[in-house]
């Protein structure tokens, strides 16, 4: 991989530090009125998605990761592997429970995902931002409660457990933020 | 990109254009001179960490001056009393959310005074200038590089041995500071430790280490370690300017500019020609002053609370 120095940091550039592939977030210019410049650097740890700040002499150099994003779509998982497919390739990959992660408990079978590849293996999952998903466990809906504002804890057959509003019932499908967690509205 | 919109808004134009004729009836007031000295020279400074823009004037090589401080130098080599510049300077490589390569400086000598005196009048004259929008008046703290140091490493920053600094260094950053400068590691544990930690308002920080003395005086501290009288004043925790009890003798002046010269060398810079004329002004004697530079935009951004000083000039480098 080729070495980027500090003045070609931009905010998406992927770099190898300490052994880990890191995204970088910012990069300020820092310089004492007479002292050496540096590079005031916030990173984020692919693997452990810790945001951690660093400071580079200018001129400084770090070595590319080999990290890239593709969109992929999600295939089914054995337990052990959740499979992901390239849509234009049909390539297949698998990703261990730690890659998917925060992801698991919005997966349904031919989402399509962004996948972080990291010297070509699966690093890490992002759902899409929206999801549509079935309620699987709720309590009954209550009908005629649609104007007022309480709300109710309803699994989902994903396995995330989101707050719905109360008229909702079990087989309902609903639109949910999968940044946030948050209901959206249900889907006809 | 085809923006050609400023990047100050008209208010901040204004304001700006207050900031430059306050400045200017502050000294008609104080019966400091007003005096325009060039920007650019055929000679500059040899400072390892400050690059000069270089040009071509017919056909010989001339540089962008850095700061008008040696122009000036050789102005109070002449006779001319107290004097101050307001103007552009210009570095190399200088670009980020607080640098711009063309920057406007105020910079101002005291004939007779010492750097405490001269810290009042910075003081003064910051307070001055951030006051008027605000209505509020803004602290102004006065404290030692050591103590600062101290409250916030737990280290005296004069006595600690240099290992002890290159691994709190390397800490911080990384392992290719274990071999740094006692200067280069001091900026950057000064940087990342203490001025975020710094009081809000106007901080002046005074007697800074010995080897980042620049053209500062070299003296002893009430504990009796040697520093230079040099002081640095900062707006929020952002440094905006940088004083000296000045130098005058031309020996040591000499002494300093071939340790830069061998420096730069070592570190493969570019090699700069010494400015002669300034070292015949200073052997000519140079009367006993104090120097401040300040600079003006990163004022006018503390005194507007904006993050980036392209918000403050008209067409940042970004946009010429």
């Amino acid at each position: 991989m080729a070495n980027y120095s500090t003045n070609e940091f931009r905010s998406g550039l992927k770099v190898m530090l300490d052994g880990d592939p890191c995204s970088i977030l910012e990069n300020e210019f820092v310089k004492p009125g007479k002292g050496q410049a540096f590079s005031r650097v916030k990173l984020r740890n692919l693997k452990t998605s810790r945001v951690l700040e660093k400071t580079f002499k200018s001129g400084e150099s770090l070595e590319g990761a080999d990290v890239m994003d593709q969109d992929m779509q999600y295939l089914y998982t054995d337990g052990d592997f959740w499979y992901f497919m390239e849509p234009d390739t049909f390539e297949q990959h698998q990703a261990t429970e730690s890659a998917v992660g925060d992801a698991l408990p919005w997966l349904s079978e031919q989402d399509v995902c962004m996948v972080t590849l990291y010297n070509g293996s699966p690093l890490s999952v992002m759902p899409p931002n929206h999801v549509e998903i079935e309620i699987i466990e709720t309590d009954p809906g209550l009908r005629g409660d649609t104007a007022q504002g309480g709300s109710k804890p309803a699994k989902l057959v994903t396995g995330a457990v989101v707050k719905v509003p109360l008229f909702l019932d079990q087989g309902d499908v609903i639109k949910v933020d999968t940044r946030t967690g948050e209901y959206q509205g249900r889907v006809k | 990109m085809d923006k050609w919109q400023p990047g100050a808004s008209l208010n901040t134009l204004r304001r700006r254009a207050a900031m430059l004729s306050s400045v200017r009836e502050f000294f008609k007031q104080r019966s400091v001179l007003e005096v325009d000295v060039p920007v650019m020279g055929k000679a500059t400074v040899t400072d390892l960490n400050i690059d000069s823009i270089t040009t071509s004037v017919v056909g010989e090589q001339g540089y962008l001056q850095t700061s008008p401080e040696y122009f000036m130098k050789r102005l109070l080599a002449s006779g001319t009393g107290d004097i101050y510049f307001m103007g552009k300077a210009f570095r190399d490589g200088e670009v980020g959310l607080r640098h711009n390569p063309e920057f406007t400086m105020l910079e101002w000598y005291r004939c007779g005074w010492d750097d405490h005196q001269l810290m009042s009048e910075v003081a003064e004259l910051i307070s001055l200038l951030l006051a008027e929008e605000g209505g509020f008046s803004w602290d102004v703290t006065k404290i030692s590089y050591s103590d600062c140091f101290f409250d916030n490493l737990g280290l005296d920053p004069h006595s600690a041995e240099l290992s002890t600094l290159q691994l709190l260094a390397a800490k911080l950053s990384s392992q290719s500071w274990i071999d740094e400068t006692r200067a280069n590691c001091l900026d950057l544990i000064f940087s990342s430790q203490v001025e975020p930690h710094l009081p809000r308002g106007i901080t002046i920080i005074y007697d800074y280490p010995e080897c980042q003395a620049a053209l500062a005086q070299i003296s002893s501290n009430n504990v009796g370690q040697n520093v230079s009288k040099r002081f640095e004043a900062f707006v929020n925790g952002v440094e905006i300017a940088n004083g000296y009890l000045e130098l005058t003798d031309a020996s040591e002046q000499g002494v300093r500019f071939k340790r830069d010269s061998k420096a730069r060398e070592l570190l493969k810079r570019p090699a700069v020609t010494m400015d002669q004329k300034f070292l015949a002004a200073l052997s000519s004697g140079l009367p006993a002053c104090a120097g401040v530079a300040i600079g003006l935009d990163r004022l006018l951004m503390g005194a507007l609370g904006v993050n980036s000083i392209d918000e403050v000039l008209a067409f940042s480098w970004l946009r010429c």
